[in-house]
């Protein structure tokens, strides 16, 4: 593996199975009475957030503290960063205490990889702007295999704003190299020009997709999409892009329902899917911990630790 | 030792005189040149300046002679942003990339759109003595796109203001570009856009294609920048005017370009020396080293500006140097500034990009980077020599002289005819001596760079005498070493490095 995790195509099929099989094996600890493993005691790791994000921040917290890490939370409001100082001059700080991982997420697509380039611990990307969210993906494909059995030759159908998803991108480079067939499905307005490059296929027509899915995932509608012309309204978009009752009706009986969160229901996902059997929103927040568990467990060398 | 400069007979520190022997003027036949009074005095073998005391020889073996390179497009940052670039530091990255005249872009703070600000720019490069500063005036008010700044006192001012430029920003205005392009005729002024519609491009990082939706950064349609042109040419066309274009950046403004050119329009257009060689894959290292306005684009449309630049659709190189300072570059990508440097890596650029692939020859270098730039920027001693050249309607198929309001005698109807440019350019030296005689014959100002085309060393941003260190090129090898140059006969540098 790499030292960082960046993007979702920085993995290896190799790299992404050992990830979830060692998820698969850290799940086993939230079963436990005592939840901890003393893997990482004596790491330092540094949940640097740019961005509101509870979820991401409290998932990252506990797969840390989990495994015995020390873990700092920086966050842009009420620290330094709010007064001006640079990415490179944070960094140079965190590298001075000396982090061993940096989780970022940042509103700036690459600000990780900038990061990287300062400091000498491991940066794992929690988000950056419109580009990636690996470990998201991760969880996600972490999720299917459990609840369908397999990745391999598996139908997932991406719904929405994937122009400025992060989550649509890492899903889509990861499932691709753990063999799924990804179709996007969302406005041409929302889908990047040169999307026909991409390994997946593209639709407009989400009634379509759904009898040949496994998995339909849907994205989040960000609220400033709405008021940038990119569909002409809220109730338009929910008509086409929106899955309500009628449309899981046209899935295959097996097939789950996926949302990263945080969900406006009553717009992308109706309020009765997102809380139907279905759905698997839930699960993926509890498979969040498990995964990130792997990934700071693989990237600071917790394998060698035990030995 | 080649390009050594020695003193046979006594001399002062700032001879009257010199002699460059066995240099290759444009690429072609070595001569021995006897620069002085600023002016080329003598061309031929065995002037050894005897008839000149004091002359100072330099000897040129194997070096390259070319006209002084002009710069259409470069921002010295002064006055406003003197930590980044000043006139003097700006002017002496100038004369170390072997240019002798600059255009300093308007956009400073204050703005250069009064006939105070212009002329505070050109004494500020007089005093410098490294490079002529050439200002360029706005085009509107603070540059904010909404009324005229005053053009006719920046044209009568000291500074002989030509060309208006909100560079930076787009004269989105269709009213107010028409209203400028016709303004102008009356003092011979030329309009030079920055193509960029704004809304199109509104937040835009990188050229929007396969890159900007893997790296998830705001794309930057080519369209922005085309349908512009488009719109520039034919209102051009419509009131008779003259229109340049600024860092034109993808095949499709080639070709609306190209098409305006055919018609006889007058439309004259500039590329960078970055969109010639870099291409958008390099903003996958999210490293803002690599953000320009406009962005680099695909490999295809680099091709196409070599092609375009050959051809003579495009008329000229222009460095479009943007000095910035380093905490305005060393973030996030989004939050850097655009822009690179550029005037001390132009012509080993070039060099690469146009030379080494066979698109130009060096007579074709120096009227692209000299004799071209001059005329549109209707400089007095630079390039031609012959002020008032102006090469509209060159390339392919021209119809030559555009309706406009000027005497055909001002059009350099003698060495530079129309359609004279293009595919002839590739030919052979001595041709191209004959054609581009006017450069570099006896009574010519002697603006000249002498150019060393052997070395291949990686580019050194620590090296450079700009303040600013955001060069593109840096670890990169390029070909060539600019070892002389030479402003009215007097060295700016020598033996690659700064002189006095």
């Amino acid at each position: 593996m790499n030292r960082h995790l960046i993007s979702a195509a920085d993995l290896s099929r190799a790299d992404a199975l050992l990830i979830l099989d060692t998820a698969d094996e850290l799940a086993q600890v939230a079963d436990r009475p005592i939840r901890k493993l003393p893997t990482l005691r004596g790491r330092t790791v540094v949940n640097l957030f740019y961005e509101d994000s509870t979820r991401t921040r409290i998932s990252f917290e506990a797969a840390a503290k989990r495994l015995s890490a020390d873990v700092i939370n920086f966050s842009a409001k009420g620290s330094s960063v709010a007064k001006g100082e640079s990415l490179k001059d944070t960094a140079l700080t965190l590298e001075a205490m000396g982090a061993d991982a940096v989780v970022i997420r940042h509103p700036a697509s690459g600000a990780p990889h900038r990061l990287a380039r300062w400091v000498r611990g491991s940066v794992v990307n929690a988000g950056d702007g419109t580009h990636e969210h690996p470990t998201q993906a991760l969880l996600d494909a972490f999720t299917m295999r459990r609840r369908l059995g397999r990745l391999d030759g598996l139908r997932v159908t991406i719904v929405g704003d994937v122009l400025h998803s992060r989550v649509a991108r890492s899903n889509m480079l990861l499932l691709h190299t753990l063999g799924a067939e990804v179709t996007l499905v969302a406005p041409p307005t929302l889908l990047p020009v040169a999307v026909g490059g991409w390994p997946c296929s593209v639709g407009y027509d989400l009634s379509a997709a759904l009898p040949k899915s496994d998995v339909v995932m849907m994205l989040r509608v960000q609220q400033e999409r709405m008021s940038a012309a990119y569909f002409p309204s809220v109730r338009e978009y929910s008509r086409r892009y929106g899955l309500d009752a009628d449309r899981v009706a046209l899935l295959p009986e097996h097939a789950i329902v996926m949302h990263p969160g945080p969900m406006n229901r009553g717009v992308e996902i109706a309020a009765e899917v997102a809380d139907s059997a279905r759905s698997t929103i839930v699960e993926q927040v509890a498979n969040g911990v498990s995964v990130r568990m792997a990934v700071l467990y693989l990237l600071l060398g917790g394998s060698e630790a035990q030995q | 030792m080649t390009g050594r400069a020695k003193a046979p007979a006594a001399s002062g520190a700032d001879p009257r005189a010199w002699v460059i022997t066995g240099a290759r003027p444009l690429g072609g036949e070595p001569a021995d040149f006897l620069l002085s009074d600023g002016v080329i005095a003598e061309i031929g073998a065995g002037c050894d300046g005897g008839a000149e005391p004091g002359a100072r020889l330099l000897d040129a073996d194997g070096l390259i002679l070319l006209p002084g390179l002009v710069d259409l497009h470069a921002h010295l940052r002064e006055p406003g942003r003197e930590d980044a670039e000043t006139v003097a530091s700006g002017t002496a990255a100038a004369a170390l990339g072997g240019y002798t005249a600059v255009h300093a872009m308007a956009n400073t703070d204050p703005v250069a759109d009064t006939a105070g600000v212009v002329e505070q720019i050109w004494r500020l490069g007089q005093q410098a003595g490294r490079c002529d500063v050439q200002p360029v005036g706005a085009v509107t008010v603070g540059l904010a796109g909404s009324r005229l700044a005053e053009l006719g006192a920046m044209a009568d001012s000291a500074a002989r203001v030509r060309i208006f430029s909100d560079d930076g920003r787009c004269v989105s205005d269709a009213v107010l570009m028409r209203r400028a392009l016709e303004y102008v005729k009356a003092f011979d002024g030329v309009i030079a856009q920055h193509a960029q519609e704004p809304r199109l491009t509104e937040g835009a990082q990188v050229n929007e294609g396969e890159i900007s939706g893997r790296l998830g950064l705001a794309g930057w349609p080519a369209v922005a920048e085309e349908a512009i042109i488009a719109r520039d040419c034919l209102l051009a066309a419509h009131v008779g005017s003259a229109l340049h274009v600024c860092h034109v950046s993808t095949a499709g403004s080639v070709e609306i370009i190209r098409s305006a050119k055919a018609k006889g329009w007058r439309v004259t257009a500039e590329v960078t020396p970055h969109h010639l060689l870099l291409t958008d894959e390099l903003a996958a290292s999210y490293d803002p080293i690599f953000k320009v306005n406009p962005p680099l684009r695909t490999a295809a449309d680099v091709a196409a500006l070599r092609e375009g630049l050959a051809d003579g659709t495009i008329d000229c190189v222009a460095t479009d140097h943007a000095p910035h300072s380093p905490e305005d570059k060393e973030t996030e990508w989004a939050a850097a500034v655009f822009g690179m440097t550029g005037l001390e890596t132009a012509l080993r650029v070039v060099h690469a990009a146009m030379v080494e692939t066979g698109l130009l020859d060096w007579a074709g270098v120096a009227d692209r980077m000299s004799a071209r730039p001059a005329a549109i920027g209707r400089l007095d001693g630079h390039g031609s020599g012959d002020r008032g050249t102006e090469h509209r309607g060159t390339g392919r198929g021209a119809g030559g002289h555009g309706a406009g309001g000027h005497g055909a005698g001002d059009h350099g109807a003698g060495d530079h005819g129309a359609g004279d440019h293009g595919a002839g350019d590739h030919g052979a030296g001595p041709r191209g001596i004959g054609r581009h005689g006017c450069l570099l014959t006896p009574g010519s100002p002697a603006n000249l760079v002498l150019y060393d085309p052997a070395p291949r060393e990686a580019v050194d941003p620590a090296a450079h005498a700009s303040k600013s260190r955001n060069t593109p090129f840096a670890g990169m090898v390029l070909p060539g070493q600019v070892v002389a140059t030479f402003l009215r006969g007097r060295p700016t540098v020598l033996d690659g490095k700064l002189a006095r």
